[in-house]
């Protein structure tokens, strides 16, 4: 057996996934490459957050293979999904923190339940994953107690505190305000680069894609429509690319032209 | 009607075989579960301290009326001096761990369901098997454990307090002689139907906090709602089945244990 570390560190061939008749992924791909960002973009109800889910494990696909540094990921091989998990971390678009635990139980839960730490190692381990989030003041609060940023800081916290290879985000500035968006944007590439995991983001926000992505994907009809570098991505002529890329420059338009015609004639148009 | 049949029956035999499974794989979760003993006690103070007033306050007021419905109908009898056996007896064999069962399942049964629910619905228990932590060791486990422990003391606790509110019925209202009725309850009570009790006890805990914890788990399941109604409905039907769960099971070990 070679021990050469495969050049993809996560590939996605042919998933596939339905709800009763609703096909919601059709054979999506999807190669990552070690050590990058690729953010997966597509319109609201494409199955993105399927997707991620069904490479988490949270959903299973009904057709498809999904091979992690190397080894295929099946459901009747547990191993192979526990030392997945082991090495991967999830953060939810609801963060999914622990309402009944402390800031500091909710990070510590992770290392208390899959490691072998004491509990002291345990305690500072998520302190220092709390004071690099800014949050060590917070550590004795519950989630309610925090405001939307800081659980989403708290969540990250939660993420990155075993120190995984792997960070699945699903759409973690959904219901952010420019700023704060830009903050967690800048937060996951900082500790990206710290920590050197690969991380697959999901989400909306295509400016900001363009800036912080290695590889950007382009998922619509339950297919990858588009993989490659946000330069290509900028550049493509392909027009759901284009649809998708440009769409703030459509409501431009869009809106000047309500302006000048009126709503009726635009309408009518 | 013959496939309406059929299509119930399939349901249920898929239900039991999946509410088997739910409680064997909880059970199978023991193995390798971290700060267990933590987490066993932590349910075991929410099924045993906050129900211990319901608990006290039901066992009292059975005791009461079993003691002064009891006198009167021995009265007729000129039987009074048997007021004690009748109290302890109802008290062990049936109604201790039926009636604390049901308040059980009222005060922490429809609580572990709903929260369970409500994790299941902000996606905390995914969030668990992200991080490679069993959900069912983590969250139903302890539970489960804690119920083996809690439902019998409970139920004793039920007993000795119905006990007190029998003599207090039947001496201190009625008159019967305190002798009387100890050496009564002290005479009828054997260790078999100690032992049926605390048996009853376990098994109706088991069965009762499996149900809830299976309807909370898979509130995201519930068929007839979504979201927070899927969690109000799981929980009502966790309450209502585990009563009747808990009739059914006395009547089928009372008949074993005859």
């Amino acid at each position: 057996m070679s021990d050469a570390v495969p050049a993809l560190f996560l590939d996605v061939r042919g998933v596939t996934k339905r709800f009763g008749d609703n096909v919601v992924l059709a054979g999506a791909n999807l190669e990552v490459p070690r050590g990058k960002v690729i953010t997966v973009l597509g319109r609201s109800g494409t199955g993105k957050s399927v997707f991620l889910k069904c490479l988490a494990g949270i959903v299973r696909p009904d057709e498809g293979m999904i091979c992690f540094d190397g080894r295929q990921l099946d459901a009747d091989d547990p191993k192979a999904r526990a030392e997945f998990r082991r090495r991967c971390s999830f953060l939810f678009q609801s963060n999914a923190l622990f309402d009944s635990l402390t800031a500091l139980e909710n990070v510590s839960l992770p290392l208390e339940q899959t490691t072998d730490l004491s509990a002291v190692e345990v305690r500072e381990r998520s302190m220092e994953a709390l004071k690099q989030l800014e949050l060590e003041a917070h550590a004795e609060r519950y989630p309610s107690q925090l405001s939307g940023g800081m659980q989403k800081r708290l969540a990250l916290a939660r993420a990155i505190v075993t120190r995984p290879e792997l960070v699945l985000f699903d759409e973690p500035t959904a219901g952010l305000d420019p700023l704060r968006r830009n903050a967690v944007f800048e937060m996951i590439v900082k500790y990206q680069r710290q920590f050197g995991f690969t991380a697959v983001i999901v989400t909306h926000d295509v400016a900001e894609v363009l800036v912080i992505s290695d590889v950007v994907a382009l998922l619509d009809g339950g297919v990858m429509r588009f993989a490659g570098t946000p330069e290509s991505f900028a550049a493509s002529t392909d027009p759901m690319v284009c649809d998708f890329r440009d769409s703030a420059a459509a409501l431009n338009l869009s809106i000047s032209n309500l302006r000048q015609n009126g709503v009726s004639s635009s309408l009518q148009s | 009607m013959v496939r309406t049949v059929g299509f119930y029956t399939l349901s249920l035999v898929r239900g039991l075989g999946d509410f088997a499974l739910f409680t064997a794989e909880s059970f199978r979760s023991v193995i390798g579960s971290r700060k267990l003993a933590h987490r066993v006690m932590r349910a075991a103070f929410e099924q045993g301290v906050r129900c211990l007033p319901v608990i006290l306050i039901v066992g009292v007021f059975t005791g009461l009326v079993l003691g002064l419905q009891g006198y009167h109908v021995l009265n007729r009898f000129g039987s009074e001096s048997l007021l004690g056996a009748l109290v302890s007896l109802s008290l062990v064999r049936e109604l201790g761990p039926v009636l604390a069962a049901l308040m059980l399942v009222g005060q922490a049964g429809s609580a572990l369901a709903a929260e369970l629910g409500i994790q299941r619905n902000s996606e905390q228990i995914a969030a668990l098997e992200t991080m490679g932590v069993s959900s069912h060791g983590y969250l139903v486990t302890p539970r489960l454990l804690a119920a083996l422990v809690v439902y019998p003391m409970q139920t004793a606790l039920f007993v000795s307090i119905g006990l007190f509110g029998g003599w207090l019925s039947g001496s201190i209202l009625l008159g019967l002689e305190p002798g009387v009725y100890w050496s009564s309850v002290e005479r009828a009570v054997e260790p078999d139907d100690v032992m049926e009790c605390f048996i009853k006890a376990a098994v109706f805990g088991l069965l009762t906090v499996a149900l809830c914890c299976y309807y909370g788990f898979n509130a995201h399941r519930c068929k007839s709602a979504t979201g927070a109604r899927a969690v109000s409905a799981s929980t009502t039907r966790a309450v209502v089945l585990s009563c009747v769960v808990v009739l059914a099971a006395d009547y089928a070990i009372t008949s074993f244990l005859m």
